[in-house]
């Protein structure tokens, strides 16, 4: 007898049985809680009930808990239940569950509009901490530097080339396929639109100045925050879950020295590297569509390029480019170090170092426009 | 070849994995019995976890036949499949408890998953888990990176207990305990079989397991079963790793 389980009641003199059969199984729990909450709704209008499982085939401990309920609940109307025929096998199940306190299980609180308005003053009131933060993180990374400054024997190298060749030297083809593309797009549209005016030598003039002061390194570095930013998070966030970093900390290093050094050097060599490679590719892709698409051959592309450009507009781009990997660098290891235990922390905080790291980005950038604006650059 | 046994809950027949050149089990047999807790040694890297992922399914074979509850796993189309992985639970080496869910909801969440019981069903039967692991209710909502390393064990052996399986995978179930932690562990695996009549494969170091928790015990040496039987045996045994095992200066020490 192993079949679907079934409650049945009988009536004995004054008392009830009812009498348990078949398999009291997970399988059936949701059966069994229906059966169970039925039998619960019994009055109190017998006086004893009999709670018959011996021809139960098989228990386990939902089965066995739902019994427990059944009996208890009949307790509480008043009834004396009692459990009867029970194997000696399943005694012990039985016994087992009969610990349980069941008491009111506090629910976590469910979304309601002051959570939610809770929810976005604290946002508010947290941005105040991450800046902060990001403020502590600069001065232990310049701290950490002028250390090894003074003590140059302690600086990592073999770890800086290592991410140097991961977020500079593996980033190259990417970055310079995508800056190529971007270059040809805004040639193609400068051509299309300045065609209108006949102007369209002046293309070159918008695409050099653009490329060199602004949309080289700001794209170049928007991709190094996509793809190195996210990844420092990662790499510090899951060290700091398996508690690789605390190791390090009881060792005597600094995890500052060991871990983070390196990773914003090699960020802060590599992103001039890449944003000028991506302008040249920039430039290059612009003079291509330029020739091919609007008649402009590269001997009268360079020529007007070099009156259009000069040395500033290049060193303009350029000198943003390290204080961008900075940033970058900051709010990726922050975050990293901001790391909680659980997996969804860690994507939360690899999600908002990305985010961070755009936005840090590109109000370094307006920073510096209004700057080199009012130095006449 | 081991004899067939009839009741044989877990039957492993000539298998054979290998991770590139290296051959780590080399035509194993094994047989687990109903309702006994098997405890499994061998030295260091012998392969005992790859024994354990490959009898659930989690390290792919070279050759050979697994039967879990007389299933053969490989002929099995995935709805059997799924059946069989209901009826099994597994308690892994670091616990892996789903970092960003409670303790509740790790331990409801194969319930949920399978069967349609009310949330006050899930709750009750959450916190007798929790009970027969030896767990106060109040945990119930912390989060497995707030939990001690015996907690998380016996948290994840909640978990693996949570749909009253038949037969329990523990991968070393003590290791990283106290010893009185670990004793209790031990104690609470076989309150747990006997109450559940649960069929334990139970892979350890612990000579404390060994001689207080397991039934019988299979040793893994050179890629096989070099061993099979009760504690006496073993330490019958003319086997010189077993000789070192049983009676080296640690298992002197435990058996007093």
């Amino acid at each position: 007898m192993n079949g679907d389980p079934t409650l049945e009641r009988i009536a004995q003199g004054n008392g009830l049985a009812l009498c348990a059969a078949g398999s009291w199984t997970a399988r059936f729990a949701p059966l069994l809680e229906q059966m169970v909450a039925d039998a619960e709704k019994l009055d109190g209008s017998r006086p004893n009930i009999f709670i018959d499982v011996s021809q139960v085939s098989k228990l386990d401990t939902f089965g066995a808990w739902l019994i427990e309920r059944l009996r208890r609940s009949l307790s509480q109307s008043g009834v004396e239940a009692r459990i009867a025929g029970l194997s000696a096998n399943y005694s012990s199940l039985v016994d087992e569950v009969r610990r349980v306190k069941a008491g009111p299980v506090v629910e976590t609180s469910a979304v309601t509009i002051s959570g939610m308005l809770e929810q976005i003053g604290r946002s508010v009131a947290g941005i105040g901490g991450t800046l902060v933060g990001l403020i502590d993180m600069l001065g232990a990374v310049l701290a950490a530097t002028g250390r090894m400054i003074i003590h140059p024997r302690g600086f990592r190298l073999t770890s800086t080339v290592h991410h140097m060749e991961q977020v500079c030297w593996r980033a190259v083809p990417i970055v310079v396929l995508i800056t190529f593309l971007i270059g040809c797009i805004i040639s193609q549209q400068g051509i299309f639109h300045f065609r209108k005016f006949g102007a369209d030598i002046f293309v070159v003039d918008m695409l050099g100045v653009l490329v060199l002061r602004e949309i080289g390194v700001l794209l170049v570095a928007i991709m190094v925050a996509g793809r190195s930013g996210s990844a420092y998070t990662a790499e510090l966030g899951s060290m700091k879950m398996r508690e690789e970093i605390d190791a390090l900390r009881t060792m005597g290093f600094d995890p500052i020295e060991v871990l983070i050094l390196p990773r914003m050097l090699a960020l802060v060599l590599a992103l001039p590297i890449l944003a000028f490679l991506g302008a040249m590719a920039a430039l290059y892709g612009g003079g291509l569509v330029a020739w091919l698409y609007g008649g402009v051959d590269p001997e009268a592309f360079l020529l007007r390029l070099r009156d259009a450009i000069s040395i500033d507009h290049f060193i303009v781009g350029i000198i943003k480019a390290p204080v961008m990997a900075a940033v970058i660098g900051i709010v990726a290891c922050v975050e990293g170090l901001a790391v909680q235990g659980s997996a969804e922390s860690l994507g939360q905080h690899t999600t908002s170092s990305v985010v961070k790291g755009i936005f840090f980005v590109i109000v370094m950038d307006g920073v510096f426009a209004i700057f080199f604006a009012s130095i006449g650059m | 070849m081991a004899p067939e046994i009839a009741d044989a809950i877990i039957r492993v027949r000539d298998i054979t994995v290998q991770f590139g050149a290296t051959r780590v089990l080399d035509g194993l047999n094994l047989d687990v019995r109903r309702g006994e807790i098997l405890g499994f040694v061998g030295p260091s890297g012998a392969g005992k976890s790859v024994l354990t992922r490959t009898i659930i399914g989690l390290v792919p074979k070279v050759a050979g036949r697994i039967e879990v509850f007389g299933i053969d796993l490989d002929a099995a189309d995935a709805k059997v499949r799924r059946g069989v992985e209901r009826r099994w639970g597994i308690l892994f080496q670091q616990g892996a408890l789903f970092s960003s869910l409670t303790v509740r909801q790790n331990i409801q969440f194969p319930v949920r998953e399978y069967l349609n019981v009310s949330q006050r069903l899930l709750d009750e039967i959450m916190v007798a888990k929790l009970g027969m692991v030896g767990l106060k209710p109040e945990v119930a909502d912390r989060f497995p990176s707030e939990l001690s390393g015996g907690m998380t064990k016996r948290v994840a052996l909640a978990r693996a207990l949570a749909l009253d399986p038949e037969l329990v995978f523990l991968d070393e179930p003590t290791s990283g305990l106290d010893p009185i932690g670990a004793g209790d562990f031990d104690e609470l695996v076989r309150t747990l079989q006997r109450t559940l009549g649960l069929t334990v494969f139970m892979v350890t170091h612990d000579l404390d397991s060994l001689y207080t928790a397991c039934d019988r015990i299979a040793v893994l040496g050179n890629g096989k079963v070099i061993a099979a039987g009760s504690i006496a045996d073993m330490q019958a045994s003319q086997h010189p790793w077993l000789r070192q095992y049983f009676h080296g200066k640690r298992a002197r020490a435990v058996m007093g």
